[in-house]
């Protein structure tokens, strides 16, 4: 066990490595100078190479990949004397804020956005789903089957921009959203979070209502949930504690993977209402091509998909026993 | 006297026999209904992308046509008339501000939108289906280097990255590039499939057979392999296109695809990102389209995965 997190561990250091080192290198060749962009339009060549200088530019792509890997680790000091400390991803060409302040900032809406969704997602898509698994064939199952496809074939922006349309304008029962911090006014914080929620929300949770039906139907006609119920168990225990529990595992996987992607930010969503984002942080670094925020973005979101990926192959021992680590 | 029924006469006998695998595969999508309603669909705008440039002869206006009187100069260019300025003369409305035609706009954006993603998927199947036969068959380090990479490339914040990627690219041919970037981005879903097909498939009697009689690799990996994964890729291409109709749509959406003035759903529905309050017909058009796409790949791909393992779960 101990060798297999290892190994696991390690596989996920060099997968970060290596897309942080693919990141680095498509925006060294980026057409764009970032010095030139700092000193403003009115600097001189020489005053741009000093600039350049000073932000390390000049060196060698190899040299300041090295620079920037050691840094996040161990913090680093800048040519102009400014200290970069541990966790160090560098300075916004925007705003010459520290990328790992902007990305603490942010994470909390992230995080808000993507956790209520998810509860959203689960409750909706695990209820239809077993419903329909469980009335297989009839009417119900046949109209929450339609309800769910129709639901998976809207892009996130068009229900947002239907949710806008609909129940901010038209019926007016909420106001447009603007984001408010949790600690700050918990229920403005969630009232202001509905209308993103049930956007993300409505994608996922009819991917999860079909995922949980396919499943459910496959468990229940295995020949244990006609054991349990010959041996006299109520119905609610045999669909319950036998049918869900087995149905449940590969679902956990799945929603490991869309949960960790969903984390560093969920970029059109956040576009579209205007939430202060992760998602929305990396778009605005790459509209304005600013290296160091869409280097911390990206190595944050992948961070969060390796993280999931481990975090769900341990789990899987936990719900499966039959999963053994070699 | 009983005469005893002849063979002929059975009635279970003419059906059992003479239907070739994908004649069965065929006659089950014809009976399911949310197949054939999938399958209309997707004929209709094929044929309208197919057919743009003679609707919008008929209709009169070019995509690129600005119609100054069907917009309201003192209204700040909100179209003129009821539900977004469908009138005779512009049969969905108009945009805002320019009076583009957006019947026009949509059936050049139907073509921009299939292009991309079939040309798309086609760089996915055939990359995923060459490495994934490849890891498979051969395992090893040519397994491992593979499967590295799929396993990378599925790690990455793709839609972070095909951004970045795009914007960094020289300018240059804007759908060739999307279809580069969302094919590169693809094909590992794809060549997992394959590589497991393919590792089930390779100890086979007949592949034996095949290498036994002197066949080489390559030999063996396509004409005896790969007619034997074709089902699963089918279904696989088929399903892929929603999903590349609807990354084509978000990149175009984020600012990302194809630009403008070429028209795709996407773009048009980011441009009326401003105007949903004032005029909801500019969104929705363009939506309702990117939707009913969506849906009918996504039906007739289900149906088709049904009909060829009809002991699948769903």
């Amino acid at each position: 066990m101990i060798i297999y997190l290892s190994k696991r561990l390690a596989a996920a250091a060099g997968i970060l490595l290596v897309i942080c080192a693919v990141t680095f290198v498509i925006f060294y060749v980026v057409p764009s100078d970032p010095a030139l962009q700092a000193c403003g339009k009115t600097c001189t060549p020489e005053r741009v190479a000093e600039v350049r200088a000073q932000m390390g530019l000049d060196r060698p792509i190899w040299e300041q990949f090295g620079v920037y890997v050691v840094g996040i680790f161990a913090g680093r000091t800048l040519a102009a004397g400014v200290e970069c400390g541990f966790p160090c991803f560098g300075f916004s060409y925007q705003n010459s804020l520290p990328v790992w302040d902007l990305l603490v900032d942010r994470l909390g809406t992230s995080v808000s956005l993507a956790i209520g969704a998810a509860v959203l997602w689960l409750i909706v898509g695990l209820t239809v789903g077993v419903i329909s698994a469980l009335r297989q064939g009839t009417t119900l199952d046949r109209s929450l089957m339609i309800a769910t496809l129709t639901s998976a074939s809207l892009p996130v922006y068009f229900v947002a921009m239907l949710l806008l349309l609909f129940v901010v304008r038209v019926t007016e029962i909420l106001p447009y959203p603007a984001y408010v911090e949790l600690a700050e006014d918990p229920m403005a914080w969630a009232s202001n979070l509905i209308l993103p929620w049930v956007t993300l929300a409505a994608l996922y949770a009819a991917m999860y209502a079909r995922l949980s039906r396919a499943q459910m139907i496959e468990t229940m006609a295995e020949p244990y949930i006609r054991t349990a119920r010959a041996k006299g168990l109520p119905e609610r225990t045999v669909v319950v504690k036998h049918g869900m529990r087995a149905a449940m595992t590969p679902i956990v996987t799945i929603f490991g993977m869309d949960l960790g992607g969903l984390l560093a930010g969920a970029m059109i969503t956040e576009t579209v209402f205007g939430l202060p984002g992760i998602g929305r942080l990396a778009y605005d670094g790459i509209v304005k091509s600013d290296q160091p925020v869409i280097l911390g973005t990206t190595l944050l979101a992948a961070f969060f998909i390796v993280l999931a990926n481990l975090a769900v192959d341990l789990v899987y021992a936990v719900i499966d026993p039959r999963v053994r680590y070699s | 006297m009983t005469t005893v029924s002849t063979p002929a006469a059975s009635p279970v006998a003419p059906a059992a026999t003479g239907r070739s695998p994908s004649r069965v595969i065929w006659d089950r999508i014809r009976r399911d209904r949310a197949a054939k309603f999938g399958m209309v669909i997707i004929v209709l705008f094929v044929l309208i992308a197919v057919t743009a440039p003679l609707l919008t002869m008929i209709n009169g206006w070019s995509p690129y046509d600005f119609d100054p009187t069907a917009v309201d100069k003192r209204m700040a260019g909100v179209p003129k008339g009821i539900l977004g300025g469908i009138s005779a003369e512009h049969w969905l409305g108009v945009e805002p501000v320019s009076g583009r035609d957006i019947f026009s706009r949509v059936v050049y954006g139907a073509q921009i939108s299939l292009l991309i993603s079939v040309l798309a998927m086609i760089v996915s199947v055939a990359v995923g289906t060459v490495l994934g036969l490849l890891a498979g068959y051969f395992g090893g380090w040519v397994d491992a280097g593979i499967s590295r990479v799929m396993d990378l490339l599925m790690s990455f914040p793709s839609l972070i990255f095909m951004i970045a990627l795009i914007s960094v690219m020289p300018e240059g041919n804007r759908v060739l590039l999307l279809v580069a970037i969302m094919g590169g981005f693809g094909w590992p879903y794809i060549g997992r499939i394959v590589r497991g097909q393919a590792i089930t498939i390779k100890h086979r009697e007949y592949v034996d057979a095949a290498r036994v009689g002197g066949a080489m690799g390559a030999s063996i990996l396509f004409r005896e392999m790969l007619p034997n994964l074709t089902a699963p890729i089918l279904v696989y291409a088929t399903l892929a296109i929603p999903t590349n109709i609807g990354t084509e749509a978000a990149l175009s959406f984020l600012g990302v695809g194809v630009r403008p003035p070429t028209a795709s759903w996407g773009q048009m529905i980011q441009e009326s990102m401003l105007w949903y309050e004032v005029d909801p017909m500019y969104f929705l058009v363009p939506g309702t389209c990117l939707f009913l796409t969506v849906l009918a790949f996504t039906l007739f791909g289900d149906a088709l995965r049904d009909a060829i393992d009809p002991k699948g779960s769903r």
